[in-house]
């Protein structure tokens, strides 16, 4: 009866994700002193893109196939 | 200090909000009855009910004060996870879920209602709603006064920009919209720090660096070398480590006492699972949260150990020191943060600061619209009206919820004093109630005014420890000791977890005597579904292993006993 959480949440991290991955292209390698060196923008995000889309693609399977029938086990 | 946010980090942030709104907004024309607002329909899959039965507990204390504890106490500070949390939440999943669930309560006030009486529900659900509203304003007051010192935004607007963000979710979403952001929440949470505590790791020289940086914070207070990187080795003598207690009033005050209270009996955190669409996700949900609850120590206080660390062998320049000359530790994540993230990430873990605070405020929120509606509201002052009337209620309980959240945002600012004198009310209430639960549902001879009296009986053990006990060095006064300096403790905290262990003691006690001299007034079959030895046991011989309450209990358990065998 409620939308799956899936989506929203592969949304939101796959667009941080890509804004990420973008910044780090796109900024000189001195911002990158202070995370020691590592371009830790393009690194991570990378891992909030695979997570985001992951999300997405799991999101979308589901919702080609029919709802599982809901839990109708009696509590006890 | 100061964090410079750019305007990518500004997006970053406005996305979260749009998202969050989204989210209450897809949920709006779910919300029909009651029942969808207050209770998601009981509709919720375990995995989410899970994520955000950890999310509401994340509330201002978790990532800024356990870092900060982190950098005060060291590693100790995992006993807070370790003893202090996973326990409770296996013995709530596997024992006490049955009854909350079973009986078909609304909230934990009514649970008390049906198992005891009136009065001992209503004694409940009026401290709890209290105490609901305070914390969630202690918690916008903690995100407005970060946000002024942080990046310079106008406390007012701090305040208003976020109470109303909270506001419109749950008045639009109800409970659903609270959990679903939540969960959203907690990845937030994760995914933002991740990275702070791998670089601060990395920068420190891994974990075998920290050791030897640790070695130094800890000699120079006078404790032995491992104090900070080892859990349980120093806790022999109160004298030996930074939090001034011993094992003994840590395992049975901390792990026993208040933990059991908070995880097994605190409505903000039940309600997540009471909302759970099946009776084995319910008690699946405790454990799908403790599994995260366990590694979190590596993401909140891993930073402020190794905050510490820097500060020491940098001469004291990384943290800001306080006016006592005392670095201030609550700055530890805000330091780290701007120390290590650049801009780009920086947007995610300022987001994911900003995430913290507010879902504690919104579980605040929600378990006070629940229990005001139901159990204040719908119980005696407005009975028997048609369900959508307490819909309305619900969201308009929403509304002042909130309005009542910021006014004592700003009492805090305002008078310190009477946040602390609060909090200290609140401690003398919250610290007997696990014994109520305990003998209510493993004891069918406890009776409603055993219940009732044991718990003013534990309140009033804890007051009165509380005026004859008080931390070395300490002046008389709110924080202890204003009847008479009669025991002293090497730490507030000390004295704090020893004033739950009388109260639970005395609770436990006096309900016991005063059910046995009076008549049990509830038939046994009224009892059904809420005592133990009255109902009928449950099997999950037909789900998978890993669904299995009791089986996957065992499993995080070991790995619980396992993490602290490796850090002792």
């Amino acid at each position: 009866m409620n939308f799956d959480l899936r989506l929203p949440i592969g949304l939101l991290f796959t667009f941080y994700g890509v804004v990420l991955v973008i910044v780090g292209l796109t900024t000189d390698k001195e911002l990158y002193e202070r995370s020691l060196g590592i371009n830790i923008n393009i690194i991570w995000g990378l891992v909030l893109f695979v997570f985001g889309a992951t999300m997405l693609l799991l999101s979308l399977k589901s919702a080609r196939r029919p709802p599982p029938p809901p839990d109708s086990r009696p509590p006890h | 200090m100061h964090i410079q946010l750019s305007w990518t980090d500004y997006l970053i942030l406005f996305v979260y909000f749009a998202f969050v709104i989204g989210i209450g907004w897809a949920l709006k024309r779910r919300m029909k009855g009651s029942n969808d607002f207050f209770m998601s329909g009981r509709s919720i899959p375990a995995w989410v009910t899970g994520l955000a039965f950890l999310s509401a507990n994340l509330g201002a204390q978790e990532v800024i004060g356990m870092a900060a504890s982190g950098a005060k106490y060291g590693i100790m500070t995992s006993h807070f996870y370790w003893v202090g949390a996973i326990p409770a939440m296996v013995f709530l999943a596997i024992f006490m879920m049955p009854f909350y669930y079973g009986s078909k309560a609304r909230s934990v006030p009514e649970y008390l209602r049906l198992r005891f009486d009136e009065k001992t529900r209503g004694f409940n659900a009026i401290s709890f709603a209290a105490m609901t509203v305070f914390s969630s304003g202690i918690s916008l007051h903690a995100l407005a006064k970060l946000l002024e010192t942080l990046v310079g935004w106008d406390y007012d607007v701090c305040i208003s920009v976020s109470a109303f963000i909270v506001l419109v979710y749950i008045f639009l979403g109800g409970l659903t919209s609270a959990i679903y952001n939540e969960v959203l929440q907690f990845f937030m949470i994760v995914l933002g720090f991740a990275p702070l505590a791998f670089l601060a790791l990395k920068d420190v020289g891994g974990w075998e660096g920290l050791k030897l940086k640790l070695a130094p914070v800890a000699t120079s207070q006078g404790f032995a070398d491992g104090t900070w990187y080892e859990s349980w080795a120093h806790m022999g003598s109160p004298a030996d480590n930074p939090m001034g207690i011993g094992w003994f009033g840590m395992v049975m005050g901390l792990g026993f006492v208040l933990s059991f209270g908070y995880w097994c009996t605190d409505f903000l955190v039940v309600q997540r699972a009471m909302v759970a669409n099946s009776m084995s996700a319910a008690r699946r949900t405790p454990l799908i949260a403790a599994v995260p609850k366990m590694l979190f120590p590596a993401l909140v206080i891993l930073p402020g150990m190794v905050a510490i660390a820097l500060h020491h062998a940098g001469g004291g320049q990384l943290l800001p020191i306080g006016a006592d000359g005392t670095p201030d530790y609550n700055m530890t994540i805000p330091t780290l943060l701007g120390k290590y993230l650049p801009t780009g990430l920086l947007g995610v873990g300022f987001t994911a600061l900003m995430a913290s605070f507010m879902s504690g405020m919104a579980g605040n929120v929600t378990a006070f619209n629940t229990v005001w509606t139901y159990d204040i509201y719908q119980s005696y002052i407005a009975p028997k009206r048609t369900d959508n009337h307490y819909l309305w209620m619900g969201r308009m309980a929403t509304v002042f919820g909130i309005l009542l959240s910021v006014g004592a945002a700003y009492l805090a600012s305002k008078f310190n004093n009477i946040m602390d004198m609060l909090q200290l009310v609140f401690g003398f209430v919250n610290a007997p109630l696990f014994a109520t639960f305990l003998l209510g549902m493993f004891w069918r001879r406890a009776t409603g005014h055993g219940a009732f009296f044991g718990l003013l009986g534990g309140t009033l053990a804890a007051m009165l420890f509380h005026g004859l006990a008080h931390t070395r060095g300490a002046l008389a006064g709110i924080k202890g000791s204003w009847i008479s300096p009669r025991f002293e403790f090497a730490s507030e905290m000390s004295q704090n977890f020893w004033m739950a262990i009388v109260a639970f003691t005395a609770c436990l006690l006096l309900t016991i005597v005063i059910s046995l001299a009076t008549r049990q007034t509830k038939t046994p079959d009224e009892l059904k579904g809420l005592v133990y030895s009255l109902t009928p046991k449950l099997k999950s011989e037909d789900e998978p292993w890993y669904q299995r309450p009791v089986t996957v209990g065992v499993i995080v358990m070991g790995v619980a006993v396992l993490l602290n065998l490796l850090f002792w």
